[in-house]
């Protein structure tokens, strides 16, 4: 606090003396996000660093072996177990992130395009479910998915199924629903904000230019709420893979994810490096996804004449 | 004199828009109102008037951005109601130009010609064709957001052109530019669209930029239309006082008619005495009192012991100096408001000392007879 104190302008702890250090715009600018840059050092650096450092090391029982070693590399990259888990949360949070923004899509499309006056009371219905806390919405969908749940009920009801059937919960599909809706508002507002900023006489222009309603939206509308896209996508995108209540909840056996293994080093099998070594190769191929989706994205942007 | 030879030749008889009876109403409240209008092939026709008039209105019914409440408009013989605007014969340039930024120069050109699948050879050759017209050649590969104010309106006309429409409309294009570019871009306009043929409208607030670069000009107020004249008939017989006054300055002073027939009107007034005036076309007369107008440049000073046929006589109240002339205020007995006189400083109107008695000229063809 008393950081941003003296970075403000009026400085009275400078006193008569002023500091032309102080004065200086960068070094106000510096004082003003120390606070916030000292808490994420502390909080986010620091134990990411802690995890790398962890790693290389070994465990042994209840001691540490700090020797450096790839030991616990090769098992994350080699192990099939650790890779199937690391591959299906990469296509769960793929599957995730597409599904989520072609869903959130027309919802955004919709409240910006044609909201009219309520926009804002859209998105204030949009935020509601959000109301409640995440495991009680994870736990409804375990009543709609479950065995006698509201969707198997639903179908026989009508006729379309004759009995329950159990492939609807505990697993991988399970996930992707529960995590499709669960982020459904996350992706909605970025591609919201994009779309309000695309100039509706861009939109005339392009429909002067002989365009259709398709071909305008297409050509324009979507290129131009790309950026909206790609941080929808990556919003979705990064902490779903590494979601750890959701596989555990509703994903049962076949929906197990790369973060229950990893919470189960750092817990039950108390491997701490191979922990840490799952997390880091998980973190490095998230950001390799990620920058490869902004630069796929980006490519269809350009594709737009 | 060489305009008119080209205004000749490019201008038909025959109408290209024919806008009849639209109203387009907003619950109770009307853009327009009633507005008939015949615009022809090949001219470059201005739809002037303050913010609010329903000129913009107009432009984007032409342009099946907007429809009418009642009233129908057709584009060549074709009616168009129903037709959207992306398949209707017109292209706009807009007031915000609405350059895709996603896209080059290039890129914005060619976006409508690429729905019309050309080989990709006439393509090019019709973009570099656009972009000669608006002197743009080389500029093809830059991108949107490095253009400045005057090369986005150029690209804006390219895109527009490039689709070779029968109509094109420009919605206030010149507004966003800055003074000199803008009478720079008057002219340009104008040389294009001789060049080109092609009938176009401009809506426009800015009277001179009307007066410069029309062929005929629609002044509107209030959602209708209050003459439809060319630049010159509409300065110097403008059809009522609102007319008078948006375009340029205007002396009005208050007049008796006496006597009204045919073509022309007899008025009694205190400063100027009885006058006769030429009978505007549209005169309606409202009781006995109408309005006698004179433009300020249309009052001469008279130096020394020159005299005229028509003159009056009053005092300078006020001066104001304005480099190429002088603006005068003279105040004339029995008139209510003083006359404002513009006089070139050839001879000397920047050294007349204020409060010195002064006499003014006029010809009495200047005096425009209004309704009140």
């Amino acid at each position: 606090m008393t950081v941003a104190a003296e970075g403000s302008p009026p400085l009275r702890m400078a006193g008569s003396r002023r500091s032309p250090l102080l004065q200086s715009e960068a070094v106000q600018g510096f004082a003003l996000i120390s606070p916030t840059f000292v808490y994420a050092l502390i909080l986010l650096v620091l134990p990411i660093l802690v995890v790398i450092a962890h790693s290389f090391w070994t465990q042994h029982y209840l001691t540490i072996d700090h020797t450096f070693t790839l030991e616990n590399y090769r098992i994350a990259l080699t192990e099939p177990i650790y890779r199937d888990l690391l591959w299906r949360s990469l296509y769960i949070s793929l599957t995730v992130s597409l599904l989520t923004v072609l869903l959130a899509y027309p919802m955004a499309y919709f409240i910006s395009f044609h909201g009219g006056r309520h926009k804002s009371l859209w998105l204030f219905l949009i935020t509601i479910p959000f109301w409640t806390s995440y495991l009680l919405r994870v736990m409804s969908w375990k009543v709609i998915l479950g065995y006698n749940g509201v969707l198997n009920s639903g179908l026989m009801g009508l006729g379309i199924i004759g009995e329950p059937s159990d492939a609807l919960l505990y697993n991988s599909t399970a996930v992707i629903i529960t995590l499709t809706h669960a982020w459904a508002t996350f992706a909605i507002l970025p591609i919201f904000v994009s779309l309000e900023k695309v100039d509706r006489t861009l939109v005339e222009a392009a429909t002067d230019l002989g365009d259709g309603p398709l071909r305008s939206f297409l050509r324009v509308t979507l290129p131009l709420s790309a950026p909206g896209v790609i941080s929808a996508a990556l919003i979705v995108m990064i902490p779903t893979v590494g979601d750890y209540v959701t596989p555990k909840l509703v994903g049962g056996k076949d929906g197990v994810m790369i973060a229950n293994a990893i919470q189960a080093q750092f817990g039950k099998a108390a491997n701490w490096p191979l922990g840490a070594a799952l997390s880091v190769t998980t973190m490095v191929i998230v950001s390799l996804m990620a920058g490869a989706t902004v630069l796929s994205i980006r490519a269809l942007q350009g594709l737009a004449r | 004199m060489l305009e008119r030879v080209q205004t000749e030749r490019t201008q038909s008889d025959r109408t290209m828009i024919d806008i009849r009876d639209v109203t387009r109403s907003y619950g109770s409240f009307k853009a327009l109102d009633n507005a008939s209008l015949a615009i022809r092939e090949g001219e470059f026709f201005s739809l002037l008037g303050p913010s609010g008039c329903g000129k913009t209105t107009l432009l984007r019914m032409i342009a099946g951005f907007d429809t009418p409440t009642s009233g129908s408009i057709a584009v060549d013989g074709q009616p168009m109601d129903g037709i959207p605007a992306n398949r209707r014969p017109t292209n706009m340039v807009f007031q915000s130009y609405a350059i895709f930024p996603h896209l080059n120069v290039e890129q914005n050109v060619a976006y409508g010609l690429k729905r019309l699948r050309l080989d990709a050879g006439e393509e090019k050759r019709r973009v570099e064709e656009a972009l000669a017209q608006v002197s743009l050649t080389g500029l093809g590969k830059r991108r949107a957001t490095e253009l400045s104010g005057g090369q986005r309106q150029r690209v804006a006309l390219a895109r527009a052109l490039v689709m070779r429409p029968k109509v094109l409309l420009l919605d206030e294009p010149l507004s966003a530019l800055d003074k000199k570019l803008r009478e720079q871009m008057q002219v340009e306009l104008r040389r294009l669209q001789q060049a080109v043929g092609i009938t176009f409208v401009l809506v426009t607030h800015d009277q001179y930029e009307a007066l410069a670069m029309s062929d005929r000009i629609a002044v509107m107020f209030g959602g209708r239309i209050a003459q439809v004249a060319s630049p010159k008939e509409i300065y110097q017989r403008p059809v009522n006082r609102q007319v008078a006054d948006f375009l340029g300055g205007m002396n009005f002073v208050k007049a008796e008619i006496v006597e009204e027939n045919g073509a022309s009107l007899v008025l009694d007034t205190l400063g100027f005495g009885r006058v006769r005036a030429d009978k505007p076309k549209a005169f309606v007369r409202n009781g006995g009192a109408a309005t006698l107008g004179i433009r300020p440049e249309r009052l001469r000073v008279l130096w020394d012991n020159a005299s005229a046929k028509f003159e009056v006589a009053g005092k300078v109240v006020e001066r104001h100096y304005f480099g190429e002339i002088t603006h005068l205020i003279v105040e004339i007995p029995g008139l209510e408001k003083p006359l404002s006189v513009t006089e070139t400083n050839d001879f000397g109107a920047d050294d007349i000392p204020v409060g010195a008695p002064i006499r003014l000229a006029y010809d009495p063809e200047a005096l425009v007879a209004m309704a009140d």
